[in-house]
């Protein structure tokens, strides 16, 4: 085992072409007002693309428009590419029309993932803001289906009201899971509301684990994983054990276009998982 | 080092020289004056070329004037570089079509074969601009195949400068004005007249390039003629319309992303992406999805983008660069400093065009200077 944490597990897969391929909306759930869950499959006997923790596609809606959208399912399962998309725009809207037996492109996998082979044996902390848990589920997945091969199970995840809570049922089954702690908060709670109240950083402190053996994985807003790597650092985490995933404006996902800098990095193709203190100066700047 | 010694042809036989590339298959593109400013475009006789002309750039100013000779190349660059030629404007990706099943299909968009071209009149920075976008599209991971097919197919002709432009500083970033072995080309040319003869010395950087010149009327030059082709791009390199320390300006930048001097550019700053667009080096794109009005007929364009725009940066919630000021703090880093860490080498060749056609005048050698002379003080923080 590494500990070094240097980089991307080099054994991500990574796609070339610019031609997206069909994949068939096998099947669709809601998971909140806004938010859908669709699983993929390759359409016409295509071949199944697998993918590492944390890396994203580029899902095609016919005529409309391509947009990053990180896959939210296990590595492991070799039948379906899970996707979990909130409804913002022109592309994420046209996607949840599509109904089961529908038809999308796709481009991937494209990204840096999870440090999952470097992580063996230490307690993993995973903190979630809103939509951030999406991106954080292949690796929790992967993580409960080799058990024995990590140590404490921390996942701590933030949502606007309890309505925003995405994978809710699965929250609560991962609360069952041994030597594990969820930790579940809202901004804004209601009266059947049972968890906490406040930001997703105010549980960092909560929360036990061993900051000496500790690994972070943070996807949420910036302004949260800015908070949430000055909290790990005030409880002695070092921010070479924090990894986070960023998101900007993407179109071409191999680091061609431009468009994903964030000061020398190409979020598509270096990130979107980043050893914290790797980025650290540019994401003290606003703007970048 | 070329090996060849170089050789020199008469003004006289300059047509040769098209002729010859024209016969072996190239569609010859080279400087024309058009709308009051050097155009790229096809040219098949010397006459084509802006006979007697020169320009006079200055910040946000631009105009042609006549020379007192009949040179072929006495003017610096115009608005264009060549890379609308290698990253095309506007580009068809994908094309996609869907059947009455739903089923989908996909197909290369870019299916033509793309032209041989034959650059004519390359300068250095522009050879060194090909280069930079070489690294950009086939040096660093997944390579840009349309960009790749029509390089290929390239056939350059470089021209070390006679004259150099207003905003030109080429020698302050090390590629210019003299066209050398460092940056790949086929032939290579300086412009002489004297009283009594107008001239080119000419090189071979390739074999096809050697090729080229073995079919055409030139002569073995002379040492003086050598030396006097030698002087006029010296004189070129002593009379640099500007200046700009490049010494340690990826950590200058790096060090002052919150200098108030990026407020003041912003003043001043329209945001209009000119700089961008005339940028030998700048690169990004974005792309446009179009279906027809069957709805099953749909294309994917890629079309040149620039990060001076709000749109650039837009995400749901807003874009990442909200202002002005951000905007012009990520070109100039990008080209400056951050361009070094991702493709090994400045994202500026000096060429002096994004300080020519800025409607305002902005002129990078004067903002890098100003922070030279007022840097903030780096944190304890900084890499």
């Amino acid at each position: 085992m590494s500990t070094c944490f240097d980089d991307p597990d080099p054994e991500a897969p990574k796609a070339v072409s610019m031609l997206p391929e069909p994949y068939v909306v096998v099947s669709r759930n809601q998971e909140t007002a806004d938010t859908f869950t669709i699983a993929l499959r390759p359409a016409d006997g295509g071949v199944m693309r697998s993918f590492a923790p944390g890396q994203f596609n580029m899902l095609y809606a016919f005529g409309t428009g391509e947009s990053a959208i990180s896959i939210s399912g296990s590595p492991e399962d070799g039948g379906v590419l899970v996707h979990t998309i909130r409804r913002v725009g022109a592309v994420t809207s046209a996607l949840d029309r599509l109904a089961p037996g529908s038809v999308v492109g796709l481009r991937g996998p494209f990204g840096s993932p999870w440090p999952m082979q470097q992580v063996r044996g230490r307690d993993l902390v995973f903190v979630a803001g809103g939509i951030g848990l999406a991106p954080l589920r292949p690796a929790i997945l992967q993580v409960f289906s080799h058990r024995a091969d990590y140590g404490r199970i921390v996942i701590l995840a933030g949502a606007r009201s309890p309505a925003d809570v995405i994978f809710h049922d699965e929250l609560h089954s991962w609360m069952q899971e041994p030597d594990t702690e969820v930790q579940l908060t809202v901004d804004r709670a209601d009266a059947d509301w049972h968890h906490h109240v406040g930001v997703v950083t105010t549980l960092i402190p909560r929360a036990r684990f061993d900051p000496a053996n500790a690994v972070a994985m943070v996807c949420g807003p910036e302004i949260m994983m800015r908070f949430t790597a000055v909290e790990m650092a005030r409880i002695g985490l070092p921010e070479a054990r924090i990894f986070v995933t960023l998101e900007r404006n993407m179109k071409c996902a191999v680091g061609l276009c431009g468009h994903c800098q964030f000061g020398p990095e190409f979020i598509c193709r270096d990130g979107p998982v980043f050893r914290h203190d790797r980025i650290r100066h540019w994401f003290s700047h606003r703007e970048v | 080092m070329t090996t060849e010694p170089p050789v020199l042809l008469l003004r006289e036989h300059f047509d040769t020289l098209l002729e010859a590339l024209a016969r072996r298959g190239y569609k010859v593109v080279g400087p024309t004056v058009s709308e009051g400013t050097i155009v790229y475009d096809e040219v098949s006789r010397a006459e084509d070329l802006p006979v007697g002309w020169t320009d006079e750039q200055e910040g946000g100013r631009y105009r042609l004037k006549r020379r007192d000779d009949a040179a072929l190349f006495g003017y610096a660059v115009g608005a264009q570089s060549w890379k609308q030629y290698l990253h095309p404007p506007r580009l068809r990706l994908v094309k996609a079509d869907r059947d009455a099943s739903g089923r989908m299909s996909f197909s290369d968009g870019d299916d033509a074969e793309p032209e041989r071209y034959a650059f004519l009149g390359v300068r250095s920075c522009e050879l060194h601009a090909m280069t930079i976008q070489d690294r950009v599209f086939l040096g660093s991971g997944v390579a840009d195949t349309h960009y790749e097919r029509r390089r290929k197919r390239v056939f350059s002709i470089g021209v070390s400068c006679g004259v150099a432009g207003g905003t030109c500083f080429c020698v302050s970033m090390g590629t210019g004005p003299q066209v050398t072995d460092r940056t790949p080309h086929d032939l290579a040319l300086t412009e002489v007249i004297e009283e009594e003869r107008h001239y080119f010395i000419l090189t071979a950087g390739s074999d096809e390039g050697r090729e080229v010149l073995a079919g055409l009327p030139v002569t073995p030059a002379g040492e003086t003629e050598v030396s006097a082709a030698k002087q006029r791009v010296d004189q070129t390199a002593a009379t640099m319309g500007r200046r700009m320390n490049a010494e340690g300006v990826r950590e200058l930048l790096l060090e002052n992303l919150e200098h108030p001097r990026w407020d003041d550019v912003a003043q001043r700053c329209l945001t209009c992406a000119n700089c961008t667009l005339v940028c030998p080096t700048c690169f990004c794109t974005t792309v446009e999805d179009v279906a027809d009005l069957t709805g099953d007929h749909a294309e994917r364009w890629r079309r040149w983008d620039s990060c001076f725009t709000l749109d650039f940066t837009w995400m749901h919630g807003g874009s990442a660069r909200q202002s002005g000021k951000s905007r012009y703090r990520q070109w100039l880093t990008h080209k400056l400093s951050t361009w070094h860490d991702q493709f090994g080498s400045s994202g500026c060749v000096g060429c002096g065009r994004c300080i020519t056609w800025c409607p305002v005048g902005i002129d990078l050698t004067q903002e890098i200077a100003a922070f030279r002379d007022h840097p903030i003080t780096p944190s304890p923080s900084q890499p």
